[in-house]
């Protein structure tokens, strides 16, 4: 049984239960035992004085690859559970394109196991669509729910073929998952490396163009509409999907939908002069994408913010642009950047960002966690608002090292990640 | 500033008086092809090596007579493109020749960025025979020569690049040189052969019709159409490709002025070019390939000038 | 001929328009003295200054023989031995030689004679373009200090200057008017 723990003189922060203003926060048992005011507490809590900070429900990315099993080279999930708590995620989601596909409930439980093991945060299975990811044959979702995966995708790829994403949307109702669709036209995107426009006409690399996103985007609300089923849309990147998604809950359709922090706060023109820690897909766009994403985000188009954390080796990110992997870490760095990016300058408050990060996660795959109500997981995530810090890859406890920040200086940073009443990760930060 | 720093990669990020310098350079040694003994000492002892991931004979032969009029000594590699996929990485490939002491890289390369690439990982200069559909900047060089020869200026002369935009490293070169030298620059093809937005993003304008190319410019410079273009779906045939875009003996006898004719080769004769069009008067085909030894020689010979160390201890000894 | 000695402080004009004149009038005579006549003679400047004064003395030549005498332009920047420690790159000039130097007497003149490593690399050069029956040197101005085994056949004046001074031959055609000057070193790199 682990002791108590008792934070003190913290500012409480939880969108989900107006909470805002300082407090103690007791935890017991696992769960919030009492929220707000001066706590006493048991004789044989663990005391952590909060003061100057603030204590927020625990963050949730519905969206990460953890690469066990298959390239646990790049990633395994105890490291990448571990980077999740430093980066403040109590939790996240395990997206199935692993070696094997994570399409069966023992491939389920693997994961749930490692993850029991690794100590950290939690880690949610997500099963895959299609058997192999081969989309052709639905994969038993009954059986990997009841194992514990908390929704279906085949992200990585896209579901092409329109009958299975349909067949997919109907099946999924009687599980009440969500299924999270990585929304890439395969034609129009084949064989490109960013963004298409002046920077790839430039560059010499082909684009994908937007509307490879927002055919997927429109098709699949289209098709929630017809099943009734909930289709979360993975890392929006085009303000034409904002407007899209939209559309689509203006008139009451399923529709969730996710951003990154990338995505949110950097251009085409990061790539610069080829730098392959830019790549990813869906590519980085324009400023008029950043500035409708940003936008969505506020007033809740786009629900929430999941990292796409995708771990690469240095040797595969250190070659040609056009042959390096897509994709970028961002568990570590995902507050922070959003801290500097939109909360220091006003563009969104503290409050929302927790929200977009904690509350709305948990809600939109239906996950417990995402508040400080009394009685509900003790998931906290403790942050200092005024600590900089440059971002260096041998801090990362991720494997992976293909980060775009690398060298910038960030305000904002995570002191502690606290799961079912343990602390997970502890930062000391110099004030 | 005359000096090319360590390294030729395009000529997007040349200023104007360095690409003056390499062409001001290139003109008297073309003289040095005419003489005797076909040879000056400047790079003796140098070694080079030419890195070829894809085939291209006339680039490389190009490469390989400058090198040995300069008196360097060459290395010819040529890595095919299928033991590149099952070999080692262009990573390995440049910690390789750094380790062999060679002085200079030229290389060419199927992938948009790779000779940027390599050259931020070798101390040694590195120049690029082209990158990917990125840029092929000796060949941009050698056109803009080309045309300078013929008209004094390039200041206010209009240049339209016909044919394949969107995969040619040769128009993007083409473009920013003429460009930076004061030249007004459009493109003609099939828009499914021309990057989306190409006004924006390369600064130059777009006809529709080589009817209309052909009234507006001074000069053509005909790209080669890759043939895999049409199985891949971008242009529906070839004959009805010369029918649309060919540039015709009867096209350019209907207009206002006498146009000067240029192509990177090798030619698809009665394809982007009909025969009698690139073998006419005012054809500078074969003028582009003399050009292009003497534009190679002045950029091997301007690129080695990089050891500002040694110049500050030395004595002008050459006064 | 006697030599001078420059002082080593201040700007000195040593050769004035019309002593220069005088000086390349002697060296055209004892050009022609030397070799014989102007029946195989060419005349090869050295860019830059040298292709000017080349120029002079085969006017010189022709006035006085009646003959066209040929002359051509040397530039060595390529064949400099020092090219791997200077930087960045001098600039090319272009190197024209009118006719075919095989069998010839060919006079290459410079406008300063110092460490001969100049004249050395037009040496090479010439190898270059054919055999001349017999190569000449004529230079304005031999200031000494040679670091190779190279000496002038014809010298329009010799000039005992400290090492590092410097010594500047001005020429009409490019620089308004013909003087030879001599001043202290100037300071490199500001």
């Amino acid at each position: 049984m682990t002791r108590p723990l008792l934070l003190t003189g913290g500012h409480l922060l939880d969108p989900s239960i107006g909470l805002d203003g300082i407090g103690d926060l007791l935890l017991m048992d696992g769960m919030v035992a009492a929220v707000g005011g001066n706590i006493a507490g048991p004789d044989d809590a663990e005391r952590i004085d909060c003061g100057g900070e603030y204590v927020t429900p625990g963050f949730i990315d519905v969206h990460c690859h953890l690469r066990e099993p298959g390239r646990e080279d790049v990633e395994t999930i105890a490291t990448g559970a571990r980077a999740a708590a430093a980066g403040g995620f109590t939790a996240v989601c395990a997206m199935p394109n692993t070696d094997p596909v994570t399409d069966n409930q023992a491939a389920v439980g693997f994961i749930r196991a490692q993850a029991a093991k690794a100590n950290a945060s939690r880690v949610y299975p997500i099963g895959s669509i299609s058997v192999g990811m081969n989309g052709a044959q639905l994969s038993e979702m009954g059986e990997m729910v009841a194992a514990g995966a908390v929704a279906v995708s085949d992200d990585g790829r896209p579901v092409v073929s329109a009958q299975l994403m349909r067949t997919a949307l109907e099946y999924a109702r009687t599980f009440g998952i969500p299924v999270a669709d990585h929304c890439e036209e395969p034609t129009l995107a084949h064989g490109g490396a960013m963004n298409e426009g002046v920077i790839s006409a430039r560059l010499g690399l082909k684009g994908i163009p937007s509307e490879s996103e927002e055919i997927m985007v429109i098709r699949d609300i289209l098709l929630a509409r017809r099943t009734g089923g909930r289709v979360h849309l993975c890392h929006m990147s085009t303000w034409g999907s904002v407007e899209l998604i939209r559309w689509g809950k203006e008139r009451g359709i399923p529709v969730t939908a996710e951003v990154c922090p990338h995505h949110l706060t950097l251009t085409e023109d990061r790539v610069g002069q080829y730098d392959t820690n830019a790549k990813m897909n869906p590519p980085l766009r324009t400023q008029k994408d950043v500035d409708a994403l940003v936008a969505a985000l506020k007033d809740g188009t786009i629900d929430c913010v999941a990292t796409d954390h995708a771990p690469h080796h240095n040797d595969e990110k250190n070659r040609e642009f056009s042959d390096a992997p897509n994709g970028i870490v961002g568990l570590e760095t995902a507050l922070s950047v959003l801290m500097t990016w939109l909360v220091a300058p006003g563009v969104i408050s503290l409050s929302q960002l927790v929200d977009k990060m904690s509350c709305a996660p948990a809600r939109v795959f239906g996950l417990p966690g995402g508040t400080l109500r009394r009685g509900a997981i003790a998931d906290v995530t403790v942050l200092n608002p005024t600590a900089s810090w440059t971002v260096k890859g041998a801090d990362f406890k991720s494997k992976g090292r293909n980060s775009p920040w690398l060298g910038s200086t960030l305000s904002g940073r995570v002191s502690q990640c606290i799961v079912a009443g343990r602390q997970v990760h502890t930062r000391t930060i110099a004030s | 500033m005359t000096g090319l720093g360590k390294d030729l990669l395009d000529l997007e990020s040349l200023s104007a008086e360095q690409i003056t310098a390499i062409l001001d350079t290139a003109e008297p040694l073309k003289a040095i092809s005419l003489r005797a003994i076909k040879k000056v000492p400047t790079l003796r002892g140098e070694t080079i090596v030419n890195l070829f991931f894809e085939a291209s004979t006339r680039t490389r032969v190009s490469f390989e007579f400058a090198e040995k009029r300069m008196s360097a000594d060459a290395v010819n590699v040529a890595i095919g493109n299928s033991s590149v996929s099952k070999g080692e990485t262009l990573v390995d490939t440049a910690r390789n020749l750094e380790a062999m002491k060679i002085d200079m890289v030229v290389i060419r390369h199927q992938a948009s960025g790779a000779a940027r690439f390599l050259a931020e990982r070798i101390e040694s200069n590195v120049i690029n025979a082209g990158d990917g559909t990125h840029e092929h900047p000796t060949q941009g060089l050698l056109d803009l020569l080309t045309l300078r020869d013929k008209w004094g200026t390039l200041k206010g002369k209009r240049v339209c690049l016909c044919g394949d935009v969107l995969h040619s490293r040769v128009a993007r070169s083409n473009i920013h040189g003429l460009r930076k030298l004061g030249a007004e620059v459009a493109v003609c093809g099939p828009r499914s052969l021309l990057p989306n937005g190409a006004e924006e993003a390369l600064g130059v304008t777009v006809f529709d019709r080589i009817e209309a190319a052909i009234e507006w410019a001074d000069a053509l410079n005909i790209l080669r159409l890759q043939l895999e273009r049409m199985t891949s779906g971008y242009i529906p045939s070839l004959r009805e490709y010369n029918r649309v875009f060919g540039v015709t003996r009867e096209r350019l006898d209907r207009a206002p002025r006498d146009l000067l004719i240029l192509h990177p080769g090798p030619m698809n004769r009665g394809v982007e070019i009909d025969s009698d069009v690139a073998d006419g008067p005012h054809s500078l085909i074969l003028d582009q390939v003399t050009n292009g030894v003497a534009v190679r020689m002045a950029v091997l010979y301007l690129l080695r000038g990089g050891r500002p160390d040694l110049a500050a201890a030395g004595t002008a000894a050459g006064e | 001929m006697q030599a001078y000695c420059a002082p080593m402080t201040a700007t000195q004009t040593i050769l004035d328009a019309r002593a220069c004149e005088r000086t390349l009038r002697r060296m055209a005579d004892e050009i022609v003295e030397r070799t014989a006549g102007t029946e195989s003679l060419v005349l090869v400047g050295i860019q830059r200054r040298g292709v000017q004064l080349a120029a002079r003395l085969a006017s010189l030549i022709e006035e006085r023989e009646g003959r066209p005498v040929p002359r051509g332009a040397l530039d060595i920047t390529l064949y400099r031995d020092d090219l791997q420690t200077v930087g960045p790159r001098p600039l090319v000039g272009a190197t024209e030689l009118p006719v075919d130097i095989d069998g010839k007497q060919v006079v290459i003149v410079d406008d300063v004679l110092y460490t001969g490593r100049t004249v050395r690399a037009a040496l090479d050069e010439l190898a270059d373009f054919g055999r001349p029956a017999r190569i000449l040197l004529a230079v304005l101005i031999d200031r000494g200090g040679q670091e190779l085994p190279i000496r002038a056949d014809v010298i329009g004046k010799v000039v005992t200057v400290p090492a590092g001074s410097q010594v500047d031959v001005r020429v009409a055609e490019l620089d308004g008017d013909d003087t030879v000057i001599v001043g202290p070193a100037r300071s490199r790199g500001a």
